[in-house]
């Protein structure tokens, strides 16, 4: 028998379309249960008392005084901790509770759980802990102590009077990971034209307005359910497993509504202190982060220091780039190896260069710890290479897109780390359609419309106007050799005398439409418009991280697959009802190739349901090799180019922009909407690392941990945009479709500098850009 | 005291520090009305009171014994939905929804402020005859959404307004 498997998008709500969220309805109104709305009777609340150093010695702690007080019902500390007593992502490193000593300010030392979160709170700061400081590390140049962090030219590395090696943060040292490219011959070419830049970004904060917060619920069998807010449920389960020394099946996660993500839930925040307080009380604990909390309970966007050398010949192409990229990865790990990993194979952007010599390194120090948050490593990179081609544009005299055309990578193009692009890269193309954008009118007089707005700190005296341009590439989907895999379980059934389709992942919704896009693949593989998405949980395979741009390709991918093998059984059902034929599934037909429509699918179901749970991978990748950087350790690149409009204030150096014009391959707009979410949402987050948007760290401490202080685009700074979607189809995905979500957010940020300092003529070397920037060098002019 | 919520009328007895906020989500169990900041800087709690939108965390329950108090819960009509909540999602006007209850709260306390003429900080010569995006900006600037929706909450709204005054918008 043979079987077609042909899908032709006739059904309703399919791929391609918009439908509405499934959960869109629920969350307007309020219903849509977040993991900060659970509550349950006879539940208690838990709190956290943290470390007010970045790092000290702890000597001693004293839980007895908030025992004491009424209402309390359990105060644990690491002798607490049934299992073992360190956690992570890729190395476990991060004390579930801070045992001998502390590594940064807001490290869980003690947990409480009580009748009353203020109870709770209260407690936790009758607890008396003995902390014997010690002068932290803050300087990830001071971290490495200087061994590598050599000058990419013939100038002496900045060494000041404070300049020395310090005490390691961990016992093998302050460098998490360095990673090397070599490709061509680095060291000895020489080119006609050289540009150089010193670069720094800020630590950014992916601020989701939902905080941290969940519902731990002891069980029967002696394990625990976990109903929360997260990124990926099984990998939080192995690291509570390994936690609270139970096994994994005893420990069942239900995902709770996510208040956005952005990177934030990768690691684990209050997973395993709700199910301590939970399993010791024999009580459900609730716990829930304040906002201050938050800043201190989740990783941040790692600095990054980085100094470029880019070489070129007369007419602009490039010879070589020389790279050093610093990333402060804070007092443990997180993801600071993959952030390593894509600052470094991207670090030079999309763009052929035969000769490159970069050196990343992630480092320990006693700041926050920073890890995951959108575009990882890729952003801080863009952030440098686009100030130098536009550097380089400029001592060769060609416009910014000129020089970003004429290197741009195309498919075919073999990247530092000698991997082939195999799939469509319109770099060129992208920056040929927004330069074709039309422009915004020229700077608007009426004062509501200048930088400072309604403050009326303007009549336009000093504002000019500025454009700018900038691309950047992303890596989609786990890289260098990872496992990466997603879990779908697909049943077909008759609900009434109707066929319904049930989709079960384990995938996190975050708010980027992977709920909708689960079902608009299921409608179309299988014809059936009735689809319906099951809460993700432990209780199906795991659908691996809600980050690196890889949902709708590596679950979309698994849904795909499992409507597949289900469409499989029902053809063979459809065989033997109507004899041996092609068949295709189409709004709830059963069409033969030969004959047209012969029946309905829910005559197929007559039989049962049918039923497959399936795994699927994307094309496996290589790691790198540490020396060189060598190996095939992407599956796939996406490519986005913005341009921005800015006015500045060159007087009272304000910003405000005026408009950001995008435009994305995204290979196949598997929902439009959807797509221009994630372009929309992207690029305002790049308009915050841009303009405002800082966790600013003084000798290892917080200054701003609220909304107040952390400044974030609000609907008065985002301008409008234009956006143009490019579907250049990859073979070698579902659909043919490309990641979406980090894209933009790695673009925006350089365009937005790149039109700053065409506006005022400063060499801005560091995001966010603050007015001090602007007016100190407007000063020395 | 007596808190009157959505049309109905509830008996507290409150610790007198207790929030609007804390009251509608841990004692009546409405937790539409979202914690994002709890002091005001994010607008996710926004409610209506007495028509009014309000930061729900920065008014103490005990003040508001008697008025009348709308919040996300309230608003559609026997599963109607309030039209703004329908414009939010016929413009996918949010990506997490964490903000939304707030944003929609503040979006119909906002429609009625400039039906009663309320000018905003951009309004200049006088009431506009109609929204634009410019005033719809200005005037829900006080609701943070880190999803970056924002391009679609403004159309949503004008929408809104449009219908409202008979007009259709693009």
């Amino acid at each position: 028998m043979t079987v077609s498997t042909e899908v032709r998008n006739r059904t309703a709500g399919g791929i391609g379309e918009s439908p509405v969220r499934p959960d869109g309805t629920f969350k307007v109104t309020g219903q849509f249960a977040y993991s900060s709305d659970l509550w349950m009777d006879g539940m208690l609340w838990g709190a956290t008392l943290r470390s007010p150093h970045p790092r000290a010695r702890i000597t001693s702690i004293d839980v007895g005084p908030a025992l004491k007080l009424a209402g309390v019902s359990a105060v644990l500390t690491h002798d607490d901790v049934p299992g073992e007593k360190v956690y992570g992502l890729e190395i476990a490193d991060q004390p579930v509770l801070a045992f001998d000593e502390v590594r940064y300010q807001g490290e869980p030392v003690v947990i409480v759980a009580a009748d009353h979160p203020e109870t709770a709170r209260r407690a936790a700061a009758l607890v008396v802990v003995d902390y014997e400081v010690v002068e932290p590390v803050t300087d990830p140049r001071e971290a490495v102590g200087h061994p590598d962090w050599k000058p990419v030219h013939d100038e002496p590395g900045e060494r000041t009077a404070m300049s020395r090696d310090r005490a390691p943060v961990h016992p093998h040292g302050n460098i998490v990971r360095h990673q090397r490219i070599r490709f061509g011959d680095p060291d000895a070419v020489t080119a006609d034209v050289v540009v150089q830049g010193d670069y720094e970004v800020g630590m950014q904060d992916q601020a989701f307005l939902g905080p941290e917060s969940g519902l731990a619920v002891p069980a029967d069998d002696g394990g625990v359910d976990l109903y929360v807010a997260t990124q990926w449920l099984h990998v939080d389960r192995r690291q509570m497993s390994g936690a609270l020394a139970l096994p994994e099946e005893k420990i069942r996660l239900t995902l709770a509504g996510v208040g956005g993500a952005f990177g934030a839930r990768e690691d684990l925040s209050m997973q395993v202190h709700a199910c301590m307080l939970a399993l010791r009380t024999g009580r459900p604990v609730k716990m829930v982060y304040s906002r201050e909390e938050s800043f201190f309970g989740h990783v941040h966007r790692h600095p990054a220091l980085m100094r470029y050398e880019h070489g070129a010949d007369r007419d602009g192409r490039l010879v070589y780039v020389r790279a050093h990229i610093l990333l402060d990865g804070g007092a443990y790990t997180s993801s600071t190896p993959a952030v390593v990993g894509n600052a470094s194979t991207l670090g030079v952007g999309p763009y052929d260069v035969p000769n490159v010599g970069m050196d990343c390194w992630g480092v320990y120090t006693n700041n926050p710890p920073c890890g995951a948050m959108r575009g990882f490593g890729a952003v801080q990179a863009a952030f440098g290479y686009e100030s130098q081609m536009d550097k380089l544009a400029a001592a060769v005299g060609l416009s910014p897109v000129e020089i970003r055309t004429l290197n741009a990578v195309s498919e075919g193009s073999i990247l530092p780390t000698g991997q082939r692009i195999d799939s469509p890269a319109p770099v060129a193309e992208l920056m040929h359609r927004l330069d074709a954008m039309p422009l915004p009118g020229s700077v608007d007089q009426d004062i509501r419309l200048l930088p400072g707005g309604v403050s009326n700190t303007t009549h336009g005296e000093g504002v000019r106007r500025g454009v700018g341009y900038a691309v950047g590439i992303k890596n989609v989907g786990f890289s260098e050799g990872f496992d990466d895999y997603s879990t779908a379980r697909v049943r077909i059934e008759l609900v009434g005398d109707e066929p319904s389709v049930l989709v079960h992942t384990a995938a996190v919704e975050v708010g980027q439409g992977l709920v909708t896009v689960q079902a608009q693949i299921a409608r179309s593989e299988l014809g059936v418009e009735r689809v319906t998405v099951a809460a993700a949980d432990t209780q199906v395979g795991s659908g691996g991280s809600t980050s690196a741009s890889r949902q709708t390709y590596v679950t979309g991918g698994a849904v795909r697959a499992g409507c597949a093998a289900v469409r499989s059984s029902l053809f063979e059902r459809a065989a033997a009802r109507y004899g041996p034929g092609e068949f295709r599934l189409v709004a709830g037909k059963v069409e033969s190739l030969v004959d047209g429509v012969v029946g309905d699918i829910a005559s197929l179901l007559l039989d049962g349901p049918v039923e497959h749970t399936v795994q699927w991978r994307h094309r496996p990748t290589q790691p790198l090799d540490e020396a060189t950087g060598r190996g095939n350790a992407h599956v796939q690149w996406a490519f986005c180019a913005h341009r921005a409009v800015v006015d500045v204030d060159v007087e009272l150096g304000l910003i405000r922009v005026v408009e950001l014009a995008c435009v994305q391959d995204v290979g196949k707009a598997m929902n439009p909407d959807a797509v221009l979410g994630q372009i929309h949402g992207g690029s305002a987050q790049g308009l915050g690392l841009a303009v405002m948007e800082e966790v600013q760290v003084v000798d290892g401490k917080l200054r701003n941990p609220s909304f107040t202080d952390y400044l974030m685009p609000t609907i008065m700074d985002m301008p409008p945009m234009r956006v143009e979607v490019l579907e250049l189809a990859d073979p070698h995905s579902p659909y043919g479709l490309r990641g979406v979500g980090e894209p933009p957010t790695i673009s925006s940020t350089p365009a937005i500098v790149a039109a700053v300092r065409a506006a005022s003529g400063v060499d801005l070397k560091r995001v966010p850009i603050r007015p001090e920037h602007l007016v100190a060098a407007a000063l020395c002019h | 005291m007596q808190l009157h919520v959505n049309g109905r009328l509830h008996e507290l007895a409150l610790d007198n520090r207790t929030t609007l906020l804390d009251a509608l989500r841990e004692h009546l169990g409405l937790t539409g009305s979202k914690k994002g900041c709890d002091h005001g800087q994010c607008g996710a709690c926004t409610v209506l009171v007495d028509g009014r939108r309000i930061n729900s965390c920065l008014a103490l329950a005990v003040t508001l014994d008697g008025v009348e108090i709308r919040t996300i819960e309230g608003l559609s009509d026997d599963g109607a939905l309030h039209p703004v909540q329908q414009a939010f999602l016929d413009r996918d006007g949010f990506q997490c929804g964490y903000c939304t209850p707030g944003q929609i709260c503040s979006a119909v306390g906002m429609l009625d402020e400039f039906d009663q003429g309320w000018p905003s900080a951009v309004t200049t010569g006088g009431q506009p005859a109609a929204l634009d995006a410019g005033e719809v900006r200005e005037r829900m600037s006080g609701n943070l959404c880190r999803c970056g929706a924002y391009m679609n909450i403004v159309p949503a709204i004008l929408d809104v307004a449009d219908a409202a005054a008979g007009r259709s918008s693009a």
